[in-house]
């Protein structure tokens, strides 16, 4: 049944229907609405059995997860931003031992400069971790994901991240079914754990291996995560089954059969990538979109698949690696490993900047037409670098450039499209 | 546990042989049937305090709970010489995450606990100096004042030394480290620096923090046992003392703890609810000099260019700590002469 609801709160239910037995919480915009949801019903005993702990950090809220984790209990946390990089540590630890902990990433920039708003950087940063990393396009799909996640980790024994655009689709109001908590319990089943700190039984988790082991236990990582690649688009089809409409599985595609020009994305901007390409197929150009809904592990064989018929690939991503270029790009490059393939990176979005239809489009002529540089930064407003970059020469101590070039705008942070 | 009044001692050091006892107040180690939960074979130092803090620590709390024990442990030397994959000297269940988080993760096996109805499971959270004072006491003040079920021990031989002997915010004033080098016109470790962990956990209410040292293992285990008995975040502080690090003889750790104790440079306590209740009487009052000339850490120290103004200023602390927790016999709360209640 759809209801108006906050993307947040939809995804705070639902987490409460998979019936997670700790759950830590640490405030950080924009996932708070998520955690306080979920601990008024720990509070008033709408979800019970459950330890809700307001823990003193990120770290803790991730370490405290490895020990409930580890002792059996099903856990769950939520973070965004500079949250998960002060976590990073338990993090990969998490991933390490094969705890299978689900996280809701709220998506957000990372300062400096300090940004509330959403991009992928933060997700990007715990690429290598060996989480799983799922995406969510619409709110829906986030409750969909969050369902599927818990039945995934806990069936590989891996940690998995269901990343939603902060903002975006965290504090957006719109009809969202959010599923019933028997339909919940018929496919998610209790939490069986592969290893657990039982007295009566007892083991050592997390021995400290050298060199004569090291590269086994971590190509094991790998090959489990190949497993998720397989057991993905199977569980997408059983949730389907389940609830009666598509969420998840390795990647959405869009138009493509025909596609001569493809764009590539993340998260809750294929909307709009989508109102784009359908512009332009008005217009007679041959467009199409691949959403990727598991960026870790990467659909190397959907992927190709996916974009072996197109004469170009448009890759639109919230996040950069500095002094290099587009991530995913990277990886669709990797996966496509096709000479005659164009591969175009477009940075978009970061810190929140709107990603508008028409920057798109225009983007999407200037493929068209081979205008469109392999590296390009969408909307960038090149006076104001050239500008910082001027004083930059011109004086020593020419200050902090984020202040700088604010100043220039003559405006403080309350532009943002 | 129950208690039983010595009048003679075993040999002149104080140390009191279980043949002493009743049986009932014999030590844990004593008991053929003990379980042995750092078992042997791991790979500690020769005269490591550590080992044998945690043996006897952990053995007591294996007891008090009747073996339903989860420890959790942080990284360090304690971690690194007990777990060479794939062998392990642990036989409890034992988990080690990382280096700064072992309190947190202990919360997070006692809410399991919690949630499941296995509150009769207890969790017992351990890490070095380091990993107590320094690098993870965010984590600890955070389980502290959450009033978590968690007894937490810091196994103190005052600096980094899984590392190689690195200062630490546990390292005492004057000491040598590798980053507090023995050179210039203040030698080692600078004064007025360091933290006074017990002091702080006491800060946060918790029901219950004590200290103790390796060379009174009797109290040692009282106080697990003692610990035992509070369900909430509990402290035991226990001093190490570190061969490697200290440049002490392997021989010397019990002898150097017992300084330590003596010498009222560690004072040994108990405190509930934020109040001292309890602390060890000194019964043969030693000079920091006999503590401090046994360890090669404070060599610079003593000799043909000592610093007896150094020295000096170390019983200045030592006399403090005497004075500031009635140390000396005759001003010991509840304590009849020539009489310890273990």
């Amino acid at each position: 049944m759809l209801r108006q609801i906050e993307g947040s709160r939809a995804v705070a239910e639902t987490v409460a229907r998979c019936r997670p037995e700790v759950v830590c919480a640490y405030p950080i915009s924009p996932q708070t609405h998520i955690i306080e949801a979920i601990g008024a019903m720990v509070k008033s005993g709408q979800l019970s059995p459950c330890e809700f702990i307001n823990v003193e950090s990120e770290f803790a809220a991730m370490s405290v997860s490895i020990g409930a984790s580890a002792t059996g209990a099903r856990a769950y946390t939520a973070t965004a931003s500079q949250g998960l990089l002060f976590m990073i540590e338990a993090v990969y630890n998490a991933a390490g031992l094969g705890l299978p902990i689900v996280m809701t990433l709220a998506n957000r920039a990372i300062g400096a400069p300090i940004n509330i708003w959403n991009d992928h950087s933060d997700a990007m940063a715990v690429r290598d971790s060996g989480w799983i990393q799922l995406f969510a396009e619409t709110n829906q799909e986030a409750v969909d994901l969050h369902i599927q996640a818990f039945q995934l980790a806990e069936e590989l024994s891996l940690p998995v991240m269901v990343c939603m655009d902060g903002f975006i689709l965290t504090h957006a109001v719109e009809g969202i079914d959010v599923p019933d908590q028997s339909d919940v319990d018929a496919f998610l089943p209790p939490y069986e754990p592969r290893q657990v700190l039982d007295p009566s039984d007892p083991i050592s988790i997390g021995a400290m291996v050298g060199p004569e082991a090291f590269e086994e236990v971590r190509y094991l990582s790998h090959l489990r995560q190949l497993d998720a690649l397989e057991r993905i688009p199977v569980l997408a089809g059983e949730f389907t089954e389940s609830f009666g409409r598509e969420s998840g599985g390795l990647l959405h595609c869009y138009r493509t059969e025909d596609a001569e020009t493809i764009v590539v994305a993340l998260g809750s901007v294929l909307g709009t990538i989508k109102d784009a390409a359908d512009a332009r197929r008005a217009m007679g150009e041959r467009v199409g979109v691949v959403g990727i809904t598991s960026f870790r592990p990467f659909p190397h064989d959907a992927v190709r698949s996916a974009l072996s018929r197109a004469r170009r690939v448009v890759v639109v991503e919230k996040a950069f690696s500095v002094g290099f270029g587009g991530v995913l790009s990277t990886d669709i490059a990797m996966a496509t490993h096709d000479d005659d393939l164009t591969i175009h990176t477009v940075v978009a979005g970061l810190g929140g900047r709107a990603i508008t239809q028409h920057s798109l489009e225009g983007m999407l002529v200037d493929a068209t037409n081979g205008r469109l540089e392999r590296l390009t930064f969408l909307d960038l407003d090149h006076g104001i670098i050239e500008r910082e970059r001027d004083r930059m020469t011109a004086t020593r101590r020419s200050g902090p450039s984020a202040e700088n070039i604010l100043r220039d705008l003559g405006t403080v942070a309350s532009r943002i499209g | 546990m129950t208690s039983q009044p010595v009048r003679f001692y075993q040999v002149g050091s104080f140390a009191v042989g279980n043949r002493l006892f009743d049986k009932e107040n014999r030590t844990v180690q004593s008991d053929p049937h003990r379980s042995n939960s750092l078992d042997s074979g791991h790979r500690a130092c020769q005269g490591c305090g550590e080992a044998l803090g945690a043996r006897y620590a952990l053995d007591a709390a294996m007891r008090a709970t009747g073996g339903q024990l989860i420890a959790v442990n942080a990284t360090g030397c304690l971690e690194v010489f007990s777990t060479p994959y794939p062998e392990t000297s642990w036989r409890v269940a034992w988990l080690h995450s990382l280096f700064a988080n072992a309190p947190a993760v202990a919360t997070g096996v006692a809410a399991a606990l919690k949630v499941k109805g296995m509150q009769d499971v207890r969790v017992v959270g351990q890490a070095g100096d380091g990993g107590t004072v320094d690098i993870g006491f965010g984590c600890l003040s955070g389980m502290f004042e959450r009033n978590d079920d968690v007894l937490f021990i810091c196994y103190d031989n005052e600096a980094y030394m899984n590392t190689g002997v690195q200062r630490s915010g546990a390292t005492p004033p004057a000491a040598r480290t590798a980053t507090t080098e023995a050179v210039g016109a203040e030698p080692g470790n600078v004064f007025g620096q360091g933290k006074d962990l017990p002091r702080l956990a006491m800060a946060h209410g918790i029901d219950y923090v004590a200290t103790a040292t390796v060379a009174d293992l009797h109290d040692l285990e009282a106080k697990v046992e003692r610990a035992m008995q509070f369900h909430g975040a509990r402290y035991l502080h226990i001093l190490v003392p570190c061969p490697l690090g200290w440049g002490s003889a392997p021989n010397d750790t019990i002898r150097v703890a017992r300084l330590a104790a003596e010498s009222g440079i560690f004072p040994v306590f108990e405190a509930e609810h934020g109040e001292v209740t309890a602390v060890s009487p000194i019964r043969h009052r030693e000079p920091v000099e006999s503590y401090l000339s046994l360890q090669s850490r404070y060599a610079h120290l003593f000799g043909e260019h000592g610093r007896p103004d150094i020295v000096a200023r170390i019983q200045a602390i030592a006399d403090h700590n005497i004075s500031t927790y009635g140390l000396l016999e005759e001003q010991a709360v509840g304590t009849g002469s020539n009489e310890t209640s273990p």
